[in-house]
């Protein structure tokens, strides 16, 4: 499933993930009636973080860490416009302290990709996507207790363009994303940000991420290496020695290397995977993790065509 | 077909351009305050420190027809020619009353400050100086016993100040600016009160001195603030300026009685030191008792391990020992106490949402205004619809926040009398679902708090008293739920906090207010 390549860049927060990115983030698509679907495995961990811009660790959080069983998926309703889905349940721990960790599904992320225009472009080919998406907490779980909390609780709308080179067997691909994230309710009635507020509604500032990926994409095997920047418009600093609050302004940048690889046996059959660290952040942890993930490409075709076909150009 | 697809695009340009983040805060929806009797006769009121209402003089206004008046209502007139969006918001914000908008100020000074240090590099942990607020760690350290202390001298030299004043209105009866000349325009609801002196300027004159004392580092916030204040009553036609000094006066006199009260109250005293910490600890063991142990890393000192000595309002230290200080918890080598602890790993283990809502609403803990702060956001929200005049709110306010400071002084007397292990303490697997506070576990401030709070709040406003009860009953097992207290502490707080404010029913039922 050359859909799920990825990054599961869910965007680790602080603590807690917001799930975002699945094949969602690459130029790759799904040809038509064709369904890739699997599960995946994420770990992710941290004992580091910044509060606001001050790199420390807690002795009372020891390691926190996040464990994430999720089914991904990606449907082909033409060769140039995918749906796409994502459900993670969420598992959190720290490490130190008392602070019991937190388990139980998270976000459910429904993308819509568009492959708007293909053209032959010197050596190669130059590709733009136009990708909507939408995500929502399926669980009442709440977002005001991290840095264990499974999510962040507010509905997502996100948009975003992206740009995509392919040369021979190299390929880049840049994206930019504007999140917009609905307020979240939470179950105090009060609460302070850098002053009081008598509501318990939080305004979600938003988030921009840049996505700049690139590497080998060729028939049965896709390696690249990614670079995201993640900054949140607005929101506010973790005071010094304060806890972390859902409206903060989390700010990271990642590094990633990932793979697929279909089987050769069996070239439905894929394994994917990750691994990532954050290089940079503010009102984060300082995560660094994994993913994997297995998946099968069913083609609902009436004719059965070999997967690789929907590599083609 | 491509069409079609850019509709998707559309619709999310659509939402993000068309939903506004806004969303409405409860507190500046307050109406203008229009109380439903002047309370004219609240000179006569009994006040607390003050030995009479006319401790403090304050001289005979000028009249209304003097070249000096006419002049200060001329002032009013030259404001009221060209008044600002940002001046109109000002004067609604505060015509919400003067008691509301300092306790609302207060609480936000405590989330603020409601932070605990950071740790040194050798483990040992910092302590905040009020010579020096603004250094880190910055002062103070506003957990509930400092802020319980903070609201409570507050309102209760808020409600000296305004008794004070409403004797001075009352026998000089000097009406205000918007009755005097019709050509003043009334940005606030009329009221028939006399304006000298100006009950506003009184609580913003009382206030900004204690919150000298409570809060150092904050001043230029808080100077602001009263000039803001002081500024909204001249706008809106409420006061001529001689109303406001006259009231700022008097309020800072009447502050100086409970600054001296707060400066030898103990509470300076209340951190302790190593010698004393040690001690909890060595006279637990010597009861054959197993001792706290803060389970924060590295170990931070008990919070305020000497605040069971501070003086309360409604009662003495003896009568605190003799009839409120509750008996000891069930040992810990009890057959209840290892059925309490089973009974708080079962809640560990088993949250449910609702139980985990609870444990959230009431969880006041670092960067909120602590429970007592959110007592007084309960009874404020509550006395808005009472349509209470200004001295009523502050005498009511009084009753509520001297109830909780004590309340405050007597479950930390139990707590460092018995020095009771947290749960977490004595069984490794229960895991909290709120933060750990760094004391000991008998009894819970929760309970105490909520409960004092719910009975005096019940005396006030007797309509809520079950909902009240019902609240402080939820509150007190919010603690048990979120797996940081035994039900004991819980149940014995409540019934210590019961008591404490039977004792400021007993105050409400005398101080000529009823």
């Amino acid at each position: 499933m050359r859909k799920i390549s990825h990054f599961i860049v869910i965007a680790f927060l602080l603590m807690g993930t917001i799930s975002s990115a699945q094949t969602d983030m690459d130029a790759i698509m799904m040809e038509k009636n064709a369904l890739c679907i699997g599960p995946m495995f994420g770990y992710s961990s941290w004992k580091n973080y910044w509060e606001g811009t001050l790199k420390r660790d807690n002795e009372n959080l020891g390691k926190v860490s996040t464990t994430m069983y999720s089914v991904m998926g990606a449907y082909g309703i033409t060769n140039k416009l995918n749906v796409l889905f994502g459900l993670p349940y969420i598992k959190t721990k720290a490490s130190a302290g008392q602070l019991k960790g937190q388990k139980g599904l998270q976000d459910l992320s429904l993308w819509v990709k568009w492959k708007a225009y293909s053209k032959k472009l010197g050596q190669g080919r130059l590709s733009l996507f136009a990708i909507g998406g939408y995500s929502f907490p399926v669980s009442d779980y709440t977002a005001d207790f991290l840095p264990l909390s499974l999510g962040l609780e507010s509905q997502n709308l996100s948009l975003r363009g992206m740009l995509d080179y392919q040369r021979g067997a190299w390929f880049g691909t840049l994206s930019g994303t504007y999140t917009r994230r609905n307020n979240i309710e939470i179950d105090r009635d009060a609460y302070y940000t850098t002053e009081m507020h008598y509501s318990n509604e939080v305004e979600m500032p938003d988030v921009i991420t840049v996505n700049l990926r690139g590497g080998y994409r060729n028939k049965g095997l896709i390696a690249e290496a990614v670079l995201e920047n993640m900054v949140t418009q607005g929101g506010f600093d973790i005071s010094r020695n304060n806890m972390p609050f859902p409206s903060n302004k989390m700010n990271a940048t990642r590094i990633a290397f990932n793979f697929k690889y279909d089987m050769p046996f069996h070239p439905p059959l894929s394994l994917t995977g990750n691994v990532f660290t954050t290089v940079d952040g503010r009102n984060m942890g300082q995560s660094s993790g994994f993913n994997a993930g297995i998946f099968y490409v069913i083609d609902f075709s009436r004719k059965q065509k070999p997967t690789r076909e929907s590599e083609k150009k | 077909m491509k069409k079609l697809y850019i509709i998707p695009f559309i619709l999310i340009l659509l939402f993000v351009q068309s939903c506004s983040k806004d969303f409405t805060e409860r507190n500046l929806e307050y109406p203008a305050l229009q109380p439903a009797s002047l309370d004219i006769n609240a000179g006569t009121w009994k006040p607390i420190l003050l030995t009479a209402p006319t401790e403090f003089p304050v001289a005979a206004p000028v009249a209304t027809t003097s070249p000096d008046y006419i002049i200060q209502l001329n002032e009013i007139k030259s404001f009221q020619t060209r008044v600002s969006e940002q001046e109109k918001k000002a004067v609604n914000y505060w015509s919400a009353g003067a008691v509301l908008r300092w306790n609302e100020i207060m609480r936000e000074l405590v989330a603020l400050h409601n932070l605990p240090p950071y740790q040194n590099p050798d483990g040992t942990y910092p302590v905040p100086s009020p010579n020096n607020p603004l250094a880190y760690p910055q002062f103070p350290f506003a957990n509930p016993p400092y802020a319980s202390r903070a609201y409570a001298y507050v309102s209760a030299a808020q409600y000296d100040a305004l008794v004070a004043a409403w004797h001075y209105k009352k026998l000089y009866n000097r009406q205000a600016p918007y009755v005097v000349d019709a050509a003043i325009n009334a940005m606030v609801p009329k009221s028939d009160l006399p304006s000298y002196p100006s009950e506003d300027a009184v609580v913003a004159g009382v206030t900004t001195e204690l919150l000298k004392l409570m809060f150092p580092g904050d001043q230029e916030y808080i100077q602001a603030k009263a000039e803001e204040h002081k500024r909204a009553r001249l706008i809106a036609g409420a006061n001529v300026r001689s109303d406001l000094e006259a009231g700022e006066a008097l309020g800072k006199l009447v502050a100086q009685k409970f600054v001296a009260r707060a400066r030898t109250d103990r509470a300076g005293t209340a951190g302790g030191n190593p010698a004393t910490w040690a001690q909890f600890e060595a006279e637990c063991i010597a009861r054959g008792e197993e001792p706290w142990i803060s389970q924060e890393s590295p170990k931070r000192p008990p919070m305020l391990p000497l605040f069971g000595k501070v003086r309360p309002f409604l009662f003495d230290s003896l009568t605190m020992v003799t009839q409120i200080r509750p008996p000891a918890p069930p040992s810990t080598s009890s057959q209840q106490f290892k059925d309490e602890t089973a009974e708080v790993l079962y809640y560990s283990q088993n949250p449910t949402r609702e139980r985990l809502r609870i444990v959230q609403f009431w969880a006041d803990g670092v960067a909120t205004t602590t429970p007592p702060g959110h007592w007084n956001d309960i009874a404020s929200a509550d006395f808005v619809s009472q349509n209470f005049s200004e001295v009523r709110w502050a005498r009511n306010m009084a009753l509520l926040n001297m109830a909780m400071f004590d309340a405050a002084i007597v479950t930390w007397d139990a707590k460092f009398t018995y020095f009771n292990p947290r749960p977490s303490q004595v069984d490794v697997r229960i895991k909290t679902l709120t933060g750990l506070p760094n004391f000991p576990s008998y009894i819970s401030g929760h309970s105490t708090f909520s409960a004092a709070a719910a009975t005096i709040l019940g005396h006030i406003i007797p309509s809520k008293a079950v909902t009240y009860e019902e609240m402080a009953q939820e509150a007190a097992l919010s603690r048990l739920y979120g797996s940081i207290h035994y039900r004991s502490d819980c149940e014995v707080g409540i019934t210590c906090g019961n008591k404490i404010g039977v004792f400021a029913i007993q105050r409400a039922l005398t101080d000529g207010a009823e």
